[in-house]
């Protein structure tokens, strides 16, 4: 073998180990960018009407499993767990489910820029508040540890990037962007198995989560026909179409039933 | 005089030089193996302010921790053969203008001395290791006559499930904790291990017992802690993230303290069922 | 055998351009490359340690401000190491020191430069191969730098890796890490595996003549079970990675069993029925012969420093070169002691503590062998003396060490604690690392032409000695207390408390340690300046290398050197010298012992 081989040789593999590099750490983010190649939109206030509503629920509840805290002393001393220990999973007052997801699924044109304000998705005495939480595409979602112990924050996206991040510290922030639409995310704290919480990301303001009373608003929608989309852990999704006049507000009710 | 005088001086300097970290070590050793004949500690809960083993709480962990001295006592006799042959060489050796190294090439006897003891030794250890070795891992005590409890480790949490009033496990009425292990005195227990994602590890140190669960696979372990306490279940094999605190509690009853305690979750059980129909 | 002179020179005359002299296909050059890249991941690994035993001797608080620079805010918010950070920074720490400091050390950098001085060849067997070797290291080596940067930061499961835990994504933070990881090792094992083959090669064809494999110094020797070893473990790992890759990115199930679960719902994605012990078996039937290589060369190393510098024949030249095969051959037996606990039948449990007791025993020959060269001799304490005096001590405290972990009940309970990280330090550190520290002080001049300086190389030998004995010691007795290893704060642990002071002292220690390591740097560059000049046998050693001026420049061995003797004719009785050269024909009277 001769030098002027072996420099060429050499000379490849330079390039080539350039290539690899850029190959292996770029390899993974694929998602649809449908919703990036969208126009821009804006919230007319002039025409922007609302959507407002209830969801039900028929028939007898499950009967609610007790969580046992004791895991964890340090959940247990949070004043806030000495009220009955249950998940959260089925949330029933009067025939009104709360925590179910409502928001329009189909026919809203054009992307939102995201709000400025940011959400949060707090761990306080071991569990998520809110279990179940609405966040724009690019918006900032402010993950906190309000307890005194170990929660990991394990979000199960499949569009969006999963991620697992760790807080230690009482009082801890994290900041988190999600940069695809995805209904919903499930997320977990590995540490306390009970903890389990629902992020659903779009990428327009038009969502709502149900309070205990079942009621949800939706405000400044444009006109439109709509496919309005009510999602819950348990019972599934519920869907409705519906027509959204300028100014007016529109009434749409869901029941969902026990099986 | 003098030249003896500064012989002297650099023969001490020599030990100085050459002695101290070694004595550091056997120090320490030796430090450690008084400590060891301070004999058992009657509280088996408490862990005392000593660097050394955590209270041995059943009989296994007492034949380990036998081994233990053994192995201690043995290798430490090596360690010391070995520093005092060096250092004696390095000073006694040490080089001196006008005199010449002895050409030795080897030594036949020697060599097979040096291999013969140490291996009389080691197969001395592996003969009273493998008694205890049987003991722990292959000598189960019979599962009819044993409390038999399912750990399924998970990150980050041991979720721990009893046979309900049954007697069986996979059953509507099976009895589950989260990080908590009640177990009587002086029983033979059995805990079948589960794991439902990653490997994890069951140690308890005062029963000087460790056994990785593996995923797909059920492992097994047994233990019989004569008197009543309070211990630590740790995770040691890494986990993830919260490895370090995938911490548990054991907790010994008394025979009579467990049953009220089986039963009283028995209750609870039920009418939890019934609050659920 | 006889003609590779020839080619060196025509090498020599071509007139190297820039390229051909980065992508050197010199021996020596690709030694000093090896050399340097080893040196900056000691220094990378050495600084990643300290950052993990920072949180563990002072659990819970930032980091201190000059060195918090390579904290990402997301690693350590508010300047406090995260769990997963930490996690990844003991996998990386120790990746980088096993893979690709003390590897690329003991498989590239010495014997590119030693090897063929040593067998009196002008150069290796393929140029070329030795040029790709160290390319390869070096890309792994970027690869793994860049884990350390991406999203989701480093590989946070070990440098064993474990399945499920670094089969399956969900179970860390780290994705892309975790991969670039496996990719990195594979690369490194592919140029680990060039190098090595043309290590073996070199020595089996390129030896001057009158060199007969039974006249090879004791270095030589390791060099060849160690390349011998590299070729056959590595191939395991590297194919082990590429499975476990497969189960990362393709949704193959080599090591994922059925009915997994992941933050209590059900895995998807793998068809399961895979094996996570399958893992265990294939990466320590691949980990404990790698446990070897890095010893082994250090071995060699050391029983020729000794033989030197007490002036002497090492004693038992056959039984050392013996017990070098046997301890490489028994390291095939033996994977099965890191998988006591593991779930393995405890009937192979039994086996394999038979296997590991008798690796011991070899062990003991050479510990024992290199006390009876120091036997009558005439010891003279040179810098690589100290090195290597010191090794003999810390690696017979690590291999006694070993026996309480081969006794198997002894193993349930100290397995997977810090009495493991006390043994592996002492063995790789007190062992390895001790070696090249004696390697870099013994063939300094000859690289050089430079005497490594005495001063601050005895300030650096007893500062690393005292800092290394207070770190690595006191692991044991936290292992004895119970404290499990890679765990992020054992204050969690009730019955870890009353150990914090001995976890904080070990951290003081540690940090002594590493600073010490600065001296050594210095001291190279500051030799390299104003170094006295080095004579071509300072030492008055026997081996061929010492034959040549320092350096040997580029026309080493353009005349085949021919040999006459066995490289130890240390002070025999009728010599004039105290040592004669391999290459001297006459005794000068009627000495005896020139072995074969
Ligand atoms: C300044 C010097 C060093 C310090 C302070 C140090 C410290 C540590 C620490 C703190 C750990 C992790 C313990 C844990 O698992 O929690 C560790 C692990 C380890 N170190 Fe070192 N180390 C040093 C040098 C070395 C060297 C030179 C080598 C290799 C030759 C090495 C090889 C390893 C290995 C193989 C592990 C096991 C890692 C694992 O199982 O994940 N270390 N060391
Ligand atoms: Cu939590
Ligand atoms: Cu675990």
């Amino acid at each position: 073998m001769n030098s002027s081989r072996s420099l060429r040789l050499g000379a490849w593999l330079l390039p080539a180990l350039l290539l690899a590099f850029a190959l292996a750490s770029c390899g993974g983010d694929s998602g649809d960018d449908a919703d990036a190649k969208k126009p821009l939109a804006t919230i007319d206030p002039a025409t922007a009407a609302t959507i407002t509503g209830t969801v039900t629920f028929q028939g007898t509840p499950p009967a609610p499993k007790s969580v046992r805290m004791e895991a964890d002393p340090h959940c247990n001393a949070t004043p806030e767990n000495e009220t009955p220990e249950v998940t959260q999973e089925v949330v029933v007052n009067n025939g009104r489910l709360a925590n179910v997801f409502v928001y329009l699924s189909d026919g809203v044109k054009g992307r939102y820029a995201p709000t400025a304000d940011s959400v949060v998705l707090d761990q306080r005495g071991c569990r998520y508040h809110p279990h179940v939480l609405g966040v724009m595409v690019g918006q900032r979602m402010v993950v906190r540890n309000s307890d005194a112990t170990l929660h990991n924050i394990h979000a199960a996206a499949k569009i969006n990037k999963e991620f697992n991040i760790a807080q230690t510290q009482q009082g801890q922030l994290t900041d988190q962007v999600f940069t695809h639409t995805e209904v919903m995310i499930p997320v977990a704290c590995d540490v306390h198995g009970w903890m389990r919480s629902f992020i659903g990301v779009l990428s327009h303001p038009f969502f709502a989560v149900t309070a205990t009373d079942g009621s949800f608003v939706l405000k400044g929608v444009p006109p439109g026909t709509y496919t309005l989309t009510a999602w819950h852990e348990k019972y599934g999704t519920l869907q409705q179409k519906i027509e959204v006049k300028e100014r007016e507000s529109t009434a749409v009710d869901f029941a969902f039933k026990a099986p | 005089m003098r030249a003896r005088l500064s012989i002297l001086r650099s023969r001490l300097h020599s030990v100085g030089r050459w002695a101290a970290p070694p004595a550091f070590a056997v120090l320490l050793l030796l430090a450690a193996g008084t400590r060891a004949g301070a004999g058992p500690v009657a509280d088996s809960s408490s862990h005392g302010h000593r660097w050394w083993l955590p209270a041995a709480s059943t009989a296994v962990a007492g034949r380990i921790d036998s081994l233990f001295i053994l192995i201690l006592w043995i290798t430490s006799a090596f360690l010391v053969l070995v520093v005092a042959l060096f250092v004696a060489f390095v000073i006694r050796y040490r080089h001196r203008e006008g005199r010449r190294a002895a050409h030795v090439t080897g030594n036949m006897l020697l060599e097979i001395v040096w291999m013969a003891v140490p291996a009389a030794c080691l197969i001395a250890i592996a003969y009273a290791s493998n008694g205890a070795w049987s003991a722990m891992k292959e000598e189960f005590p019979r599962e009819s006559e044993s409390l038999v409890i399912i750990v399924k480790p998970r990150q980050f949490q041991w979720d721990v499930v009893y046979a309900g009033a049954d007697g069986r496990f996979e059953t509507a009425d099976d009895i589950t904790a989260i990080n908590r292990l009640d177990v009587p005195a002086g029983r033979n227990v059995i805990v079948k291990l589960m794991a439902q994602d990653v490997i994890h590890s069951f140690f308890v140190p005062q029963f000087r017992m460790k056994q990785d669960a593996v995923p797909g696979m059920t492992t097994e372990m047994w233990f019989n802690v004569p008197a009543p306490g309070t211990f630590e279940i740790a995770c040691a094999e890494l986990c993830g993230l919260g490895h370090y605190r995938m911490q548990g509690r054991l907790i010994v009853h008394a025979p009579a303290e467990y049953d009220a305690w089986y039963a009283g979750r028995l209750r609870e059980k039920a009418a939890e069922s019934a609050n659920a129909r | 055998m006889s003609n590779q002179g020839a080619g060196a020179l025509i090498d020599a005359t071509v007139r190297p351009r820039r390229l051909a002299r980065i992508f050197s296909r010199d021996h020596t050059v690709i030694a000093k490359q090896f050399f340097a890249m080893s040196i900056f991941f000691l220094f990378a690994g050495g600084l990643l340690a300290l950052f993990v035993r920072w949180q563990l001797g002072f659990p819970g608080s930032a980091v201190p401000v000059p060195f918090n620079f390579l904290m990402t805010r997301t690693m350590a918010p508010g300047g406090v190491i995260a769990p997963d950070a930490f996690n990844g920074m003991f996998t990386l720490h120790a990746t980088f020191m096993v893979y690709f400091a003390v590897l690329p050390m003991l498989v590239g950098a010495l014997p590119n430069f030693v090897l063929p001085l040593q067998i009196g060849s002008p150069r290796m067997a393929f140029p070329t191969l030795g040029m790709l070797s160290f390319w390869l290291s070096l890309l792994g080596g970027l690869l793994m730098i860049a884990t350390y940067f991406v999203d989701g930061g480093p590989a946070s499961t070990g440098w064993t890796a474990y399945a499920p835990l670094a089969a399956v994504s969900h179970y860390t933070g780290s994705s892309a890490g975790q991969n670039l990881w496996i990719l990195s090792l594979a690369i490194l094992g592919i140029g680990l595996i060039l190098g090595a083959a043309n290590q073996v090669v070199t020595i089996v064809n390129h030896r001057a003549p009158g060199l007969t494999m039974f006249r090879l110094p004791l270095t030589v020797w390791s060099f060849l079970v160690t390349g011998l070893l590299v070729l056959l473990a590595l191939p395991v790992i590297t194919a082990a990675v590429g499975m476990l890759l497969m189960d990362r990115t393709l949704g193959t199930s080599f090591f994922v069993p059925a009915g997994l679960s992941v933050s209590g719902s059900p895995l998807a994605g793998y068809a399961g029925g895979g094996q996570p012990l399958l893992w265990q078996h294939l990466f320590w039937f691949f980990g404990h012969p790698v446990v070897y290589i890095m010893i082994l060369p250090g071995m060699g190393v050391v029983s020729d420093v000794l033989a030197v510098f007490a002036r002497k024949p090492l004693f038992g030249y056959r039984a050392m070169i013996y017990s070098t095969f046997a301890i490489a051959g028994l390291g095939w037996l033996v994977w099965g002691h890191h998988m006591f606990q593991s779930g393995m039948n405890p009937l192979l449990g039994t086996t394999f503590m038979a296997s590991t007791m008798a690796i011991a025993i070899p062990s003991g020959v050479k510990v024992f062998g290199w006390l009876a060269t120091l036997w009558r001799g005439q010891i003279r304490f040179g810098l690589p003396m100290l090195f290597a005096l010191a090794f003999l001590l810390t690696f017979t405290v690590g291999g006694l060490s070993g026996i309480f972990m081969a006794s198997t009940p002894v193993d349930a309970f100290i397995h997977d604690t810090y009495f493991i990280v006390g043994h592996i330090h002492y063995v790789l550190f007190g062992g390895s690392l001790f070696a090249i520290f004696a390697a870099i002080a013994y063939w300094f001049p000859k690289a050089t032409g430079r005497m490594l300086g005495e001063r601050l190389g005895r300030l650096h030998f007893w500062l690393t000695l005292a800092a290394f004995n207070c770190t690595f010691f006191p692991m044991h007795i936290l292992g004895i207390g119970g404290h499990m290893r890679r765990i992020y704060d054992p204050t969690v642990y009730a019955f870890l408390r009353d150990l914090q002071p001995v976890n904080t002292f070990i951290t003081i220690s540690a940090i002594t340690l590493g600073f010490a390591q600065l001296l050594l740097v210095a001291n190279i560059f500051l030799s390299l300046k104003n170094g006295r000049r080095a004579e071509p046998n300072p030492w008055r050693a026997a081996t061929l290398e010492w034959t040549l001026p320092s350096p040997p420049g580029d026309g080493a061995f353009a005349v085949v050197p021919e040999v006459h003797r066995w490289p130890y004719d240390y002070s025999l009785p009728n010599a004039i010298e105290d040592y004669l050269p391999q290459t001297s024909l006459h005794v000068n009277g009627t000495g005896t012992g020139t072995d074969s």
